[in-house]
């Protein structure tokens, strides 16, 4: 028995080791946002710089739009960056946070099987391609999960006037992140909605997908309703607990033109795009 | 605590409900736990115990460590093994499985076969070794002693049971990799309550997972009954 104390022990020590490295004077924002800012990367490329000059250390909690804004709401997070602006105003009426900032956007594409069994490739509105869907009963995958990106895709169903019913054979309610429902349109033959900066950076394991609606670039896209802004909301300080202070700096920095700059430079060597677009007021009025 | 409280009203207003949504939820997730249930049982109790029994079995070294491994295998690892060989490109691709309760079966089948298979070899392993030998010596076939073994360490083979269910029904990872979690085809309480969670729904998740306890409850209550009538604890 012996040598399994020993172990034993060891394992304890070195976990309280471990442990105790987090106690520096390191100040820490949480940072509730949605997994498509953190899945694309972008965050891993901008935050070092922001931390870094304030000797803080972001914790990303990368969820649904829903979920972050519950987080915000029950205090659990300090600063929200989420892209679904009815709830993001609603947040900030009703009290929950101080005040919404523009941050950037990047767009949403129709992607699709290429057979393409419900022949939209090239149909300029998603309304009418999401309608093409339905009266050709070709299978649909959505993400079902009250995300940013389900948000918008039920308000192009309600623009082309249709409910589409999970019940029925065609229209497959997933309830997963943005990335398990690509891999699932690869695998099944089915179209999707997805923002484009998620789609690009999967593509190479999406060979049977291309997209359909939202052309090469967001400068090919044509449907305004397919823009997808994302906001920046510091949680209000009287929830408690909330590093306030910290969370107002990062909204002046990510909102500035240098940060800005980045999030516009992030991805163009991979994809030859980027996959976010700058959009605050300073980076408007530069 | 407010979430907690209202938690519990929403999981005692589902049940009172019995919404058809939620009924067809509970339904798939006991159909896919006890189909897999079955076919770990049917492999991993008489093979689990003839390497019980063969003590002098060549390789056993080897053997019996890769089968307690096997136990722990991570869910999400087997959900991935899985998806890889159901997928279009994966060599069973052909089955259409993916996405589909026969491959959530299937995941959990692997995921429960190693756990049945270790826990009934060592229930046999624990009945008194003179046993088989005597039995051997008094004419009884193989098939006999390996019966009679089983019956004798059947409180630890219930014990497998037990262990394989409780793994495999509050399990998320390959289910989530394999069925997609499908409203009305591949959702089960487990992907519903992290799905509700992603929304921030946390009553309706906590609710949801009141409501797989008091499965898991319930089931084994019926199990632990099984083993009082043969003579248990």
């Amino acid at each position: 028995m012996r040598p399994l104390i020993l172990v034993v022990v060891v394992v304890a020590a070195l976990a309280a080791a471990c442990s105790s490295n987090d106690g520096s004077e390191v100040e820490v924002l949480r940072l509730a946002t949605t997994t498509s800012t953190n899945d694309s990367g972008l965050l891993d490329a901008i935050l070092p710089s922001f931390e870094n000059e304030f000797n803080a250390r972001v914790d990303v909690v990368a969820v649904g739009t829903g979920q972050a804004i519950e987080l915000g709401t029950a205090g659990d997070a300090d600063v929200i960056l989420v892209h679904s602006r009815a709830r993001e105003d609603a947040f900030v009426a009703e009290g929950h946070g101080t005040a919404r900032y523009d941050v950037m956007y990047n767009d949403f594409v129709t992607v699709g099987p290429v057979g393409d069994p419900a022949a939209m490739e090239g149909t300029p509105l998603a309304s009418e391609a999401f309608t093409a869907v339905a009266e050709t009963e070709s299978t649909f995958a959505s993400r079902g999960d009250d995300s940013g990106t389900h948000s918008k895709e039920m308000s192009i169903w309600e623009s082309a006037e249709i409910v589409p019913d999970p019940n029925s054979s065609w229209y497959k309610s997933l309830g997963q992140g943005m990335g398990a429902t690509l891999n699932y349109s690869n695998e099944t033959g089915s179209y999707t909605l997805t923002d484009r900066g998620t789609f690009l950076s999967q593509k190479e394991s999406l060979p049977e997908l291309r997209v359909m609606v939202g052309g090469a670039s967001i400068d090919e896209n044509v449907d305004p309703s397919l823009l997808n802004p994302y906001g920046v909301i510091p949680v209000n300080p009287d929830k408690g607990s909330i590093s306030s202070g910290l969370a107002d700096q990062f909204v002046a920095w990510i909102t500035s033109v240098e940060a800005q700059e980045k999030i516009g430079d992030y991805g163009v060597d991979t994809f030859g795009q980027p996959l976010f677009y700058p959009d605050s007021e300073a980076w408007r009025s530069r | 605590m407010e979430t907690l409280g209202r938690a519990f009203g929403d999981a005692l207003g589902l049940l009172w409900g019995m919404d058809s949504t939620l009924l067809e939820i509970v339904g798939l997730t006991l159909q896919v736990t006890l189909v897999a249930l079955a076919i770990a049982l049917f492999l991993g109790i008489p093979i689990g115990a003839a390497i019980g029994l063969a003590r002098h079995l060549p390789g056993r070294a080897f053997l019996v460590p890769l089968i307690y491994t096997g136990m722990g295998l991570p869910p999400v690892v087997v959900g991935l093994f899985t998806y890889l060989l159901l997928s279009n490109r994966g060599p069973i691709g052909g089955l259409g499985w993916l996405f589909t309760p026969a491959g959530m079966i299937m995941a959990q089948t692997i995921i429960a076969f190693p756990l049945v298979l270790g826990l009934t070899m060592a229930a046999v392993q624990s009945v008194d070794p003179d046993l088989p030998i005597q039995m051997r010596a008094l004419g009884a076939t193989r098939r006999q002693v390996a019966l009679t073994t089983l019956v004798e360490s059947r409180i630890g083979v219930t014990a497998a049971v037990v262990a394989a269910y409780g793994s495999i029904i509050s399990e998320v990872g390959a289910v989530m990799l394999v069925g997609g979690n499908i409203e009305g085809e591949t959702r089960v309480l487990t992907t519903a309550i992290v799905l509700e969670t992603r929304k921030g729904n946390f009553a309706l998740a906590l609710a949801l997972g009141i409501i797989l306890l008091g499965l898991a409850f319930l089931t084994n209550l019926v199990f632990h009954r099984l083993q009082v009538r043969q003579g248990g604890p």
